[in-house]
């Protein structure tokens, strides 16, 4: 378990650069100390995910729809590794259909952000997210029932 | 005779560490700079010599009283929704305050610079956390569940699910029930 004093690792794999930039808008005006690490796909995020020398992050933001893997493929590969067991996925996307919510944290997500169309709100529903997940890491709660939509 | 020299700080302070670490026998993992790992088997005792072994080279070991009283309080607020036949007729301010000896306002503002919520919203998280354990385990219907959480209805501990969530408990269920399934499957 971390403590509070620690610094929470983001990373975000986003293929439109002004979403990225945004993100990490969103991200500075967080409270808590933090490191954002940003990808400009799945397969960058991936590739960099392999090196077995990196520090994993607390939590791991994915755009759903990106050429290459796509946010679903990531988190099966993701899920699929044991090594990752700890780390938070975070899923944002355009649909709020409650099939697509249910099958995404089905899939193995702990988070599903709808995305909302107003930036400021975006600001607002990022930041709950890496709140709501800091809560998750700093209280020894259980990530396999961690499931958040926003 | 004078000598010019180099030197990195880092090192020489990890390696102060190290060394002093292993004379006193601690088992030990150096982590990001300014941070250690040691054991839990480490004694008082033990701690006290390394303190003292430490600060002749000018490091120090930083006490948290804060976080401590931070573990303390998220404690005692487990052992509340744990356990609440133990304290029937007590608010958790008050239990709070009597048990930490400070006023609930230091207590809460403490908690709130520190974990970056609030004592009311880690209560939330904490039964949810313990409603979530509950349905999983199917022996309770949320009724039951709604009663051993001392929530006033079934309506208002759904209403607190799907805040701290964002979905309804049935949702909740039926994603464990498919998860587990999947993970069988495997």
């Amino acid at each position: 378990m971390i403590t509070h004093q620690d610094s929470m690792h983001i990373l975000l794999a986003d293929d439109d650069e002004d979403d990225r930039t945004f993100f990490s808008e969103a991200i500075q005006e967080l409270k808590m100390n933090n490191k954002l690490t940003l990808f400009k796909d799945g397969n960058d995020l991936m590739d960099y995910l392999e090196h077995p020398e990196i520090k994993l992050p607390h939590v791991l933001f994915l755009d759903l729809n990106m050429p290459g893997k796509t946010g679903i493929d990531c988190l099966k590969e993701i899920r699929s590794n044991t090594r990752f067991k700890d780390v938070s996925i975070a899923i944002y996307s355009t649909s709020s259909s409650e099939k697509d919510i249910e099958d995404t944290f089905v899939e193995g997500a702990n988070i599903y952000i709808k995305k909302p169309n107003d930036f400021s709100k975006l600001k607002e529903v990022i930041k709950e997210a890496v709140n709501m997940n800091w809560q998750f890491h700093t209280s020894g709660l259980n990530i396999e029932t961690f499931f958040f939509s926003i | 005779m004078k000598l010019n020299f180099n030197y990195d700080g880092n090192i020489a302070c990890k390696a102060i560490l190290q060394e002093q670490l292993e004379k006193l026998d601690i088992k030990y993992q150096l982590l990001d700079l300014g941070q250690i790992e040691i054991g839990d088997d480490v004694s008082e005792e033990g701690l006290t010599e390394l303190q003292v072994s430490l600060k002749k080279y000018g490091i120090q070991i930083i006490n948290n009283p804060k976080g401590q009283l931070i573990q303390k309080i998220k404690d005692a607020i487990i052992e509340i929704v744990y356990e609440k036949d133990k304290f029937p007729n007590i608010t958790i301010s008050q239990y709070l305050s009597d048990k930490l000896n400070f006023r609930y306002g230091y207590i809460t503002n403490v908690f709130s610079e520190y974990t970056f919520t609030s004592i009311e919203n880690f209560i939330i998280i904490q039964k949810i956390e313990r409603a979530k354990k509950l349905i999983i385990e199917e022996e309770l219907t949320l009724t039951e569940i709604s009663h051993e959480l001392n929530y006033s209805s079934v309506a208002y501990l759904s209403t607190q699910f799907k805040k701290v969530t964002g979905l309804t408990p049935s949702m909740f269920k039926r994603i464990v029930g498919k998860k587990r399934e999947l993970s069988n499957n495997d």
